[in-house]
């Protein structure tokens, strides 16, 4: 099994190539999404090394005037004391502006990261075919773009301040204390190594652990997101005491995990400050008898002293930089495979440019499945003539949907070609062919937002004058504007405002707006009343003139205005005729029609 | 999705609040951290004991400095460096009791926390889910509870702590020598007005961005759930476009809110720095003037040095202290939120229910519907007697499916009552209820688990396999249908996906509805059931569902004459009133509207009248 994309995901026994593999390309995406904002990573670190160098001055200052200030004034000579106390004032107040300006720099600069991986996910996300969606699951990429991102922010927010702001420190507390004292930079310098081993235990420790974080954390989500998506079943079924202990399971595990993190911090910590302060004893010691020597002024002692606790004062803050890089770094992982995840139905390389329509659909040997070994849809070749209206009939489960995702390349084929006036879909521009095909699902989705929201998304730039107009053309204007906003009522979620017929009329309303070449409706009107699916019918007979249209419906009603009629069994199209011709023989298509004659009153 | 700036119900951007307020809004954890409190105190003393010994550490670095070694005597040495050693190994392991005392029960509290919110979600009426969008939820049961973790494992503890130490540190400094100590003092005078006027101003930016975030999260939950919409219309880019201006909103309030940080940040540098610079000036000229030994000076620094970092760690330790409350804030709108849907006192049972389901002058009206507007369920009467199936004709939107929803209490009527074998349904726990009553919604709501298992999920009896288990499901099975789930890769095992999406819309509401009938229930309520049926199949299961029929109340809703056909009699659903009741033909001889609803055979022969005359 290989951990490329998101495969592999959830697994936690990585090898150390894998192991390797995934960090190189999570670092590589951290790396890209710094690159944009180098320049101003380049002045926050200017900014920091000035304020930092500031900062560490004040020892220093503190060792000059009293070894210096205090014999000086003793001579009643306020000099140096003066001086020492402007300077110490002045690089104080210069160290605190740089940081407060740093602070908001270094936010500019995590913002623009994240802004960056947000819109890259999203897109990433919109990208990715249905396939890749049904296996992932909506509660998974959900929760990669939140609480991993996060996780990221976490580091970015705190993180990067402690670790630049921290090493700096570290390193100018360091080259001050060899400065002031070459003996005392020994010490510290031999401290380096047993910190440098903790570390090293900690970062092969907690890795691990983070990447269960991350999976425990997102089956949190997706049992969180389902429960809340199906809560009429929820409720209907009571089913709430049984999702309680599923998700208590979930939640003790996801506890479980940041409670072991949390313990191997607590030895890191706890560790780090125990190595500082035993450097600083070792300091003490080391410069005790040198200044009982006469060998080092107590003023440098104390300074050392006082260096060298300094040092290891961001000791705490670097360690959990550490940490949230460590998290971060394991919700980079999971990002950077989703990212890097090959979309199933790709935008062409060179994409064929197709600027009107005449809307002539064509199945060139196609077969396809949806998993390897269920053919849903065998082996066939079939020709759409442009302007035709085509009604798809058969039982359901048939595969009259699945053929309907074929022609607007919610999938490709698994064997043959789709054409659309000719070109490959594969082949055409993403843009021409969304144009030119537009398909009304079965399930009615719509977003929160108002009602004209909803409807423009056939069309982002329409007036509203042109919603409206697409609104009656369907039949929606009438119920639309009884809603106590109209057009500008909000849906709510999943357009739970609205009844089910009224979801399916904006649906259509949307399909209306888009005015494509090709236009599939899939059951478009099953949740109708009759006389607003006459309503519906009547429109459609003017809408349809001039396109292409495949209209999938179970009342044969519809199947009045075809020109031509499709009749679908096990994937299979059994019949091909016009209605009457249909209607008149003898086959399926008959027997149904009269079933369904039958059926009305 | 939204192109117009997303509403969330709780609209209060809280009020600029005072400090008590953040005060009471934290104590409010208190139930759930209450098990943890021991812990907790225990941990603080331990943070408090490692804080005094890195506070004593300058002390013994006095004494010698000032002692032994200003007379070159080195014999003190040895002990001296033993002390700072022991003192820095208890600091290292005060530190070390602290985490071990403190960070594991915060996570039980935010394990309790997340679970009652669950639970509290998933017991909230339909209504309250109907307004707030998902993502708020989202945001509230993951990043706001993972904040206040942190916050009460780390941000509480080190800030009563920190506090703790630098008044310490200030007593010592006083006691050291006053007039240093004073200016110490005065200076950080401008740190707490400033810390007053950082409270009000941060903790509206700190809930916008959370609101914000939440947003956020509901954009993304859409454009994924919403997925086939958007690509069926090629919209990714333009969804991109309008989630990204969302995300620029939040980028915009980050920013601010990191501005407020700096603010903070800067007084708590420039503060000790000048102080630092204040004392030294003084304290060489005490010096100068004998008042003070350089020991004492020293020593003075090295504890003034240790207060620093508590200083400077002020300012995250609020703004944590801050974004907490304002994540504590989210999490009780959810909780306090009253459940107006909730089982009664002293409820009543139905032991073996006949399922007699009467509707007794209903009233409804959704709650954001406007005065002007008449109530949606006008004084609906309709009784159902055992074993009788009702059809429920309208038009679409006349209110229907609210009808059904108002049987299991999805909604509660506003007046008039809907009774069970004369019992108020109110009266029932809602629990039992809905073991008497089971639903099939017009869209299928399946769960991504198992066929078997969203079949039984009305059964929780059947969660094991059994013979009986395996009974029910085939049974309910084949009253639907549904046999085709046999031929899926793992027949019954066979998981459905996500909300069901990877069966076809009939197969869909094939489980749906055998779902229903699987659940056993005294009255079944099935909301347009075989919409995306052919008419083949249709009349398959109309026909099994007969037999279930004959014993069993039902409540259909339909659309079409064949729906109808199931029903023993009708009713039609007119302007919020039943307006007429009866058999199929009865209503088509005597209600016109009802033949404007249900009828499309006139229309039909139009259709082929017209046909006929082109074809002469
Ligand atoms: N995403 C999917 N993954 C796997 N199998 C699928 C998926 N979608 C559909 N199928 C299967 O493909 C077959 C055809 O489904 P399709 O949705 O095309 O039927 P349909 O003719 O539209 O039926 P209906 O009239 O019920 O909508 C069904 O057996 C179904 O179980
Ligand atoms: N959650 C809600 N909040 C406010 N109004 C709502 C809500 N749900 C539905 N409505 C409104 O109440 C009316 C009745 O809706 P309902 O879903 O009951 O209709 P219906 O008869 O089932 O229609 P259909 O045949 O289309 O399913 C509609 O006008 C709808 O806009
Ligand atoms: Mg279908
Ligand atoms: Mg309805």
């Amino acid at each position: 099994m290989s951990v490329i994309g998101v495969e592999g995901e959830e697994r936690l026994d990585y090898t150390k190539a894998e192991s390797a593999q995934i960090r190189r390309r999570s670092l590589r995406l951290l790396g890209s999404l710094l690159f944009p904002v180098r320049w101003s990573v380049v002045v926050a670190m200017l900014v920091v090394v000035v304020s930092t160098a500031a900062q560490v001055a004040g020892p220093a200052l503190i060792a000059y005037g009293i070894d210096k200030g205090l014999p000086a004034l003793l001579e009643q000579d306020w000099v140096p004391l003066a001086a020492t106390g402007v300077i110490y004032l002045v690089t104080g107040i210069t160290g605190a502006l740089l940081i407060a300006w740093y602070t908001v720099l270094s936010a500019r600069i995590s913002q623009a990261v994240l802004i960056d991986l947000r819109k890259r996910v999203f897109l990433q996300t919109q990208r990715l075919s249905l396939e890749f969606h049904e296996s992932y699951t909506s509660g998974r990429i959900i929760s990669r773009q939140t609480s991993d991102l996060d996780a990221i922010r976490e580091l970015l927010d705190s993180g990067i301040n402690q670790l630049v702001q921290g090493l700096l420190y570290m390193a100018f507390t360091g080259i001050a204390l060899v400065a002031l004292d070459g003996v005392s930079g020994l010490v510290l310098l031999v401290a380096l190594v047993p910190l440098l081993a903790l570390t090293r235990w900690f970062q092969v420790r907690s890795q691990h652990l983070f990447r269960q974080s991350r999976t425990a954390s997102a089956s949190l989500i997706v049992q969180f997101v389902e429960t809340m998506t199906g809560i009429r079943a929820v409720k209907a079924f009571r089913t709430e005491k049984r999702n309680e202990g599923v998700f208590g399971k979930l939640v003790e595990s996801y506890r479980l995990v940041n409670a072991r993190v949390i313990q191997l911090f607590g030895v890191f910590d706890p560790g780090l400050i125990l190595i500082g302060n035993v450097t600083v004893a070792a300091v003490l010691l080391v410069g005790g008898f040198r200044v009982a020597d006469g060998q080092l002024a107590i003023g440098a002692l104390l300074a050392a002293l006082l260096y060298t606790r300094r040092f290891f004062d961001p000791m705490e803050e670097m360690a959990m930089f550490y940490n949230s890089y460590q998290s971060a770094a394991a919700a980079l992982e999971k990002i950077s495979g989703v990212l890097e995840e090959q979309p199933g139905v790709p935008d062409p390389v060179t994409p064929v440019d197709l600027w009107t329509s005449k809307g002539a659909v064509q199945f060139d040997n196609v077969q396809f499945e949806y998993q390897a070994d269920r053919v849903i849809l065998p082996h066939f070749s079939l020709t759409l003539e442009p302007g035709q209206t085509i009604a798809l009939v058969g039982s359901t489960g048939a595969g009259k949907s699945t053929l309907a995702k074929l022609i607007s390349r919610f999938y490709d084929p698994s064997h043959g070609r789709v054409l659309l006036d000719g070109v490959d879909l594969r082949d055409l521009h993403p843009k021409d062919l969304r144009r030119a095909i537009v398909m009304v699902t079965q399930e009615a989705y719509l977003f929160s937002g108002s009602v004209a929201d909803n409807i423009a998304i056939g069309k982002p730039e329409a007036t509203r004058s042109e919603i409206e107009a697409a609104a009656r053309a369907v039949g929606a204007h009438d119920f639309i504007v009884g809603l106590p906003g109209g057009y500008d009522t909000d849906v709510n979620k999943r357009g739970g405002r609205v009844s089910a017929g009224q979801r399916q009329l904006i649906s259509f309303a949307r399909a209306f707006l888009a005015d494509p070449a090709v236009l599939i409706l899939d059951e478009a009107t099953s949740s109708l009343d009759i006389p607003s699916e006459r309503l519906v019918q009547e429109a459609l007979q003017t809408l349809l003139s001039d396109r292409t249209a495949v209209i999938i419906a179970h009342r044969l009603s519809t199947v009045a205005i075809a020109d031509r009629v499709l009749v679908m069994e096990n994937g299979i199209i059994v019949e091909d005729g016009t209605p009457d011709m249909l209607i008149s023989g003898t086959g399926r298509f008959a027997r149904l029609h009269a079933a369904w004659r039958e059926s009305l009153v | 999705m939204t192109t117009t700036a997303p509403q969330h119900p709780p609209h209060s951007i809280p009020t600029p609040a005072a400090r008590s307020n953040t005060f009471r809004t934290l104590l409010r954890l208190y139930p759930y951290a209450k098990p943890a409190l021991p812990r907790l105190g225990l941990g603080m003393l331990a943070a408090l004991l490692a804080s005094l010994v890195a506070l004593a550490i300058p002390q013994v670095l006095q004494q010698l400095v000032d002692g032994a070694l200003s007379q070159g005597d080195t014999a003190p040495i040895w002990p001296a460096v033993l002390t700072v050693l022991g003192l820095g190994v208890l600091e290292a392991g005060m530190i070390a009791l602290r985490r071990w005392f403190v960070l594991v029960p915060g996570t039980h509290i935010e394990s309790r926390m997340r679970n009652a919110l669950y639970a509290r979600l998933q017991d909230l009426p339909v209504t309250f889910h109907d307004r707030w969008p998902s993502g708020q939820l989202l945001s509230r049961a993951v990043s706001d509870l993972n904040m206040i973790r942190r916050w009460i494992s780390f941000g509480l503890v080190l800030l009563v702590v920190n506090f703790l130490t630098i008044i310490a540190g200030v007593v010592i400094l006083l006691s050291m020598n006053w007039i240093l100590g004073v200016i110490f003092l005065v200076c950080s005078i401008p740190i707490w007005i400033y810390g007053y006027v950082f409270e009000e101003k941060y903790s509206v930016i700190a809930r916008r961005s959370q609101d914000q975030s939440g947003d956020l999260a509901t954009a993304v939950e859409e454009s994924v759930h919403g997925i086939r919409v958007l690509k069926a219309f090629g919209r990714g880019s333009f969804a991109l476009k309008s989630f990204a201006s969302q995300a620029e909103e939040l980028r915009g309030t980050e920013i601010e809110k990191a501005r407020a940080i700096a603010g903070i940040w800067l007084w708590l540098l420039l503060v000790p720095d000048v102080a630092f610079a204040l004392c030294l000036v003084s304290g060489v000229w005490l010096t100068s003037q004998g008042q003070l030994s350089v020991g004492e000076l020293v020593a003075f620094f090295a504890t003034a040095t240790v207060l620093r970092f508590p200083v400077e760690s002020i300012g995250f330790l609020l703004s944590m202290t801050f974004d907490t409350r304002t994540a504590t804030d989210r999490f009780f709108d959810i909780l306090d939120t009253p459940n107006t849907i909730t089982d009664p006192p002293r409820p009543v049972t139905i032991t073996s229910p006949r399922g007699r389901l009467a509707f007794e002058n209903v009233h409804f009206r959704y709650a954001d519907s406007p005065e002007r507007f008449p109530d949606l369920l006008d004084g609906v009467n309709l009784v159902l007697e055992p074993g009788e199936t009702m059809a429920l004709v309208g038009l679409t939107g006349s209110g229907k499916s609210t009808l059904t929803a108002l049987t299991t209490r999805l909604y509660d009527v506003t007046d008039g009552s809907v009774t069970l074998d004369g019992v108020d349904v109110r009266a029932l726990r809602r629990d039992e209820l809905r073991r008497h009553i089971a639903m099939a919604f017009e869209d299928a709501t399946l769960f991504s688990a198992s066929v078997r298992d969203n079949v039984l999920l009305g059964r929780p009896e059947f969660a094991e396999r059994s013979p009986q288990a395996d009974a029910a499901l085939a049974e309910a099975l084949q009253i639907a249908q549904a046999a085709f789930v046999h031929d899926l890769p793992n027949g019954v095992d066979t998981l459905v996906g996500e909300e069901g999406m990877s069966l076809s819309g009939g197969q869909r509401q094939r489980v749906a509805l055998a779902r229903a009938v699987a659940a056993a229930p005294a009255v079944l309520v099935l909301d347009d059931p075989l919409s995306a049926l052919d008419v083949n199949t249709e009349s398959l299961v109309e026909a099994a569902l007969r037999r279930v029929l004959a014993s069993t109340t039902a409540l259909i809703v339909a659309h079409r004459p064949s729906t109808v056909m199931l029903a023993d009699r009708v009713a039609l659903l007119e302007a919020g009133r039943i307006t007429a009741v009866g058999t199929h033909s009865e209503l088509l001889a005597t209600s016109p509207h009802y033949k404007f609803v249900i009828s499309s055979l006139e229309d039909e022969e139009r259709r082929e009248s017209e046909r006929a005359g082109e074809a002469l």
